[in-house]
């Protein structure tokens, strides 16, 4: 059966900044005062300039415009894009915790709504007794709680502290009792806004693992705000990607997260120096880019393609052996490896080479990786130019590739395939 | 698994009047948590518990028993000091305490309605309740002096069978309490103003309400102010009917009823209004 969960028809929001807010009576009066004698409003904002400000009055701004689209029954969408982006307005409005301004969204089913871990958790009460509050909070009776308790605490793992009182709890076993009420939620449609990320690595994966039962064994609808682009592509068989309020792009998981990604500003791919180039009176760079193995010029990466460095630079000068190397660290700072490599003599003089390091296929991990080049001369050191974190790139990796059945981001700063050999004895 | 068609809908405007009874009633277990939530933990981790409850309306009948009965000499229509003064304080505490709470449902919710959605109504609602065991409890300290006086040779109390409006006069207080918190709650999202107003607004009220005077000590214009207050002839019945002193009135009462019912839908009105959009102007 093709039910549709949600049905959203040209939604938009609409935030007045400015005007609401310094919201004190005498504010108000002033700024009626004003207006009666057509002046403009004295506590416009200054400088509410913003991505968002589609709109020519620069008083309002669109936190959501023009957004359509269906949600089918038993789909997992998730919700990618910036900070600002408008993610959790939409999610806000779904769960009906703030209203719209235009459109019409039509929902089939109870929707459950999880924008926290939590909510409502009152620290004098016990463990036991928030479990009740908290799930008639989110919209369970008490029966409902009764029937699933035993499950909640075992999925918390604190069945010791039950009774006791919930502001003693660590804040790890707050956010796990939270967490578990949620999961256990039986409704048609569940709203989560990035609330796995909290909890340390192993409740993490099993509050993944929970997501996935729930809409892959139920058949739940799930609408999945997250920036976490690996627990999105392990979750999600549809995307979203919203940009300044506006649905920029929507389809197939993959395909949406590597738009995304390649879109991210932190991708420099391509560079080329007009002016100021990088160098001395022996050498200078030119441009710089990443390729593919078709040398055509890429903005991201599968980890399972090989990516080349490719630079081209201008020997000014004969007699000196410039060697041309590359750098790369994680976005993070991790130095990942130096490579460098001696010149035939032929390459060493007066003339423009073109060369690329191929750093190959399986090699590196999900990541956004710095690149710096540079040129310089042995005994005695000289360099001509270094040009640090000149490029950067992306690499995702699509989860159904992998045959090994971990479906989360594999630790560690590279991810070689290496050769492995295993002999029965 | 079973589709049911239930489908609902998310629009900008809503209907004017909109009261949702089903979905109220679909809650009603958070209603109840809601108040079980506020009566338990206020006496958690103190060692007196509930008894606390007593010792605030015990002093407050200490004080004015000294100061407007002793001191100022003002008259009780004959009924003793203590018990005159503890029926007025036992139920303008229920008002005052619905009130004041109530018109803060907004900003003291705001992390939980930010978040979570479910009839805002409940939230007021389960103050109104929540008070109301209060009271229950206050008033059972009020029996016990009452019934003391009853028995006493040298005091003769007067109730008549309007002690079984009783009832009625409780629900119109808290109705009344109810109203007004949920238009000063709708108003404080956008005037925070309202929130210091409150708390000696409510001082105020209690002055040019007859708990520490009798209505029948006032004349004139100062009556007439008196009488406009629909708090006033709550409290003269509630006093008349359990002591036979006091002036009670249907006429009073029924201006009361009438003021209430506008307060009460003008508040739900309001409150709808507002409840939809607030968490953008808080």
């Amino acid at each position: 059966m093709d039910i549709t969960r949600i049905n959203i028809e040209n939604l938009s929001k609409q935030y007045r900044i400015g005007e609401i807010g310094t919201g004190t009576l005498s504010h108000d009066i002033n700024r009626w005062w004003y207006k009666l004698r057509g002046k403009d409003d004295p506590y416009k904002m200054i400088g509410s300039k913003n991505d968002r400000t589609a709109n020519i009055d620069t008083n309002y701004v669109w936190a959501l415009k023009n957004i359509n689209f269906n949600v089918k029954d038993g789909e997992v969408i998730g919700i990618i894009g910036k900070n600002g982006a408008g993610k959790s307005t939409l999610l806000k409005i779904l769960s009906k915790v703030t209203g719209p301004s235009n459109g019409k969204i039509t929902v089939n089913g109870r929707i459950a709504a999880l924008l926290e871990v939590g909510t409502g958790m009152h620290p004098e009460l016990t463990g036991k007794e928030n479990i009740y509050l908290n799930g008639a909070l989110l919209g369970m009776t008490k029966k409902e709680v009764s029937s699933k308790f035993d499950e909640i605490v075992d999925f918390a793992g604190i069945s010791l502290y039950i009774d006791t009182p919930f502001k003693r709890y660590s804040s790890g076993m707050r956010v796990r009792l939270g967490f578990a009420v949620a999961a256990f939620l039986e409704p048609e449609i569940l709203i989560v806004d990035e609330v796995l990320a909290v909890g340390d690595a192993e409740f993490q994966k099993k509050a993944i693992g929970k997501m996935k039962e729930v809409s892959a064994e139920r058949g739940r609808t799930v609408l999945f705000v997250s920036h976490n682009m690996n627990s999105i592509n392990s979750l999600c068989n549809r995307c979203i990607y919203l940009k300044d309020g506006e649905i920029y792009a929507i389809g197939e998981t993959n395909y949406i997260i590597n738009k995304y990604l390649s879109d991210d500003s932190n991708g420099r791919f391509k560079i080329s120096f007009k002016e100021n180039q990088p160098g001395d009176e022996i050498a200078i760079l030119e441009n710089a880019r990443l390729i593919n193995s078709k040398k055509q010029t890429i903005e991201y990466s599968n980890i399972t393609d090989k990516i080349g460095v490719e630079f081209t630079y201008e020997i000014l000068k004969n007699g000196y052996f410039p060697i041309p190397n590359i750098r790369m660290h994680t976005s993070k700072g991790e130095w990942v490896f130096t490579s460098a490599e001696q010149q035939e003599e032929n390459n060493c003089k007066i003339g423009k080479y073109t060369i690329v390091f191929w750093i190959p296929e399986n090699f590196l991990n999900v990541e956004n990786y710095l690149i710096t080049i540079g040129l310089s001369t042995m005994s005695p050191l000289i360099i001509h130019f270094i040009v640090k974190d000149v490029l950067a790139i992306n690499t995702i990796e699509n989860i159904n590739d992998r045959n090994e059945g971990h479906n989360q981001k594999i630790a560690g700063i590279i991810r070689p395939k290496l050769n492995i050999e295993n002999k029965k004895h | 698994m079973s589709y049911k068609n239930n489908i609902s809908f998310i629009v900008p405007k809503r209907k004017f009047f909109k009261l949702n009874l089903i979905e109220l009633w679909l809650y009603k277990d958070l209603l109840f948590l809601f108040v079980k939530r506020d009566f338990i933990s206020v006496y958690k981790q103190t060692i007196l518990g509930p008894m606390w409850f007593f010792i605030q309306p015990v002093f407050t009948t200490i004080i004015f028993t000294v100061i407007f009965g002793k001191f100022a000499g003002l008259s009780t229509e004959g009924t003793p000091q203590i018990l005159f003064y503890l029926s007025g304080i036992t139920c303008w505490n229920y008002f005052a305490e619905c009130l004041t709470k109530t018109s803060t449902t907004f900003v003291d919710n705001q992390n939980i309605f930010g978040k979570v959605y479910f009839p805002r109504l409940i939230s007021p609602l389960s103050i109104v309740l929540s008070n109301l065991l209060k009271f229950g409890v206050q008033f059972s300290l009020f029996l016990m002096v009452y019934f003391y006086y009853l028995f006493k040779e040298d005091t003769v109390l007067n109730p008549n069978l309007l002690i079984f409006m009783f009832p009625f006069l409780i629900i119109l207080m808290g109705l009344l309490g109810l109203g007004l918190g949920m238009i000063i709650s709708s108003l404080t999202t956008k005037y925070r103003d309202l929130r210091f107003l409150i708390q000696f607004g409510i001082q105020l009220w209690m002055y040019v309400t007859p708990i520490i005077y009798p209505l029948s000590s006032l004349n004139g214009k100062l009556k007439t102010v008196a009488i406009l207050n629909p708090m006033t002839s709550i409290i003269e019945t509630f006093k008349y009917s359990f002591v036979g002193n006091g002036s009670f009135s249907w006429a009073y009462l029924t201006y009361t009823s009438v003021i209430t019912i506008f307060i009460l839908f003008a508040g739900i009105l309001i409150f709808n209004k507002t409840e939809q959009n607030f968490m953008d102007s808080i």
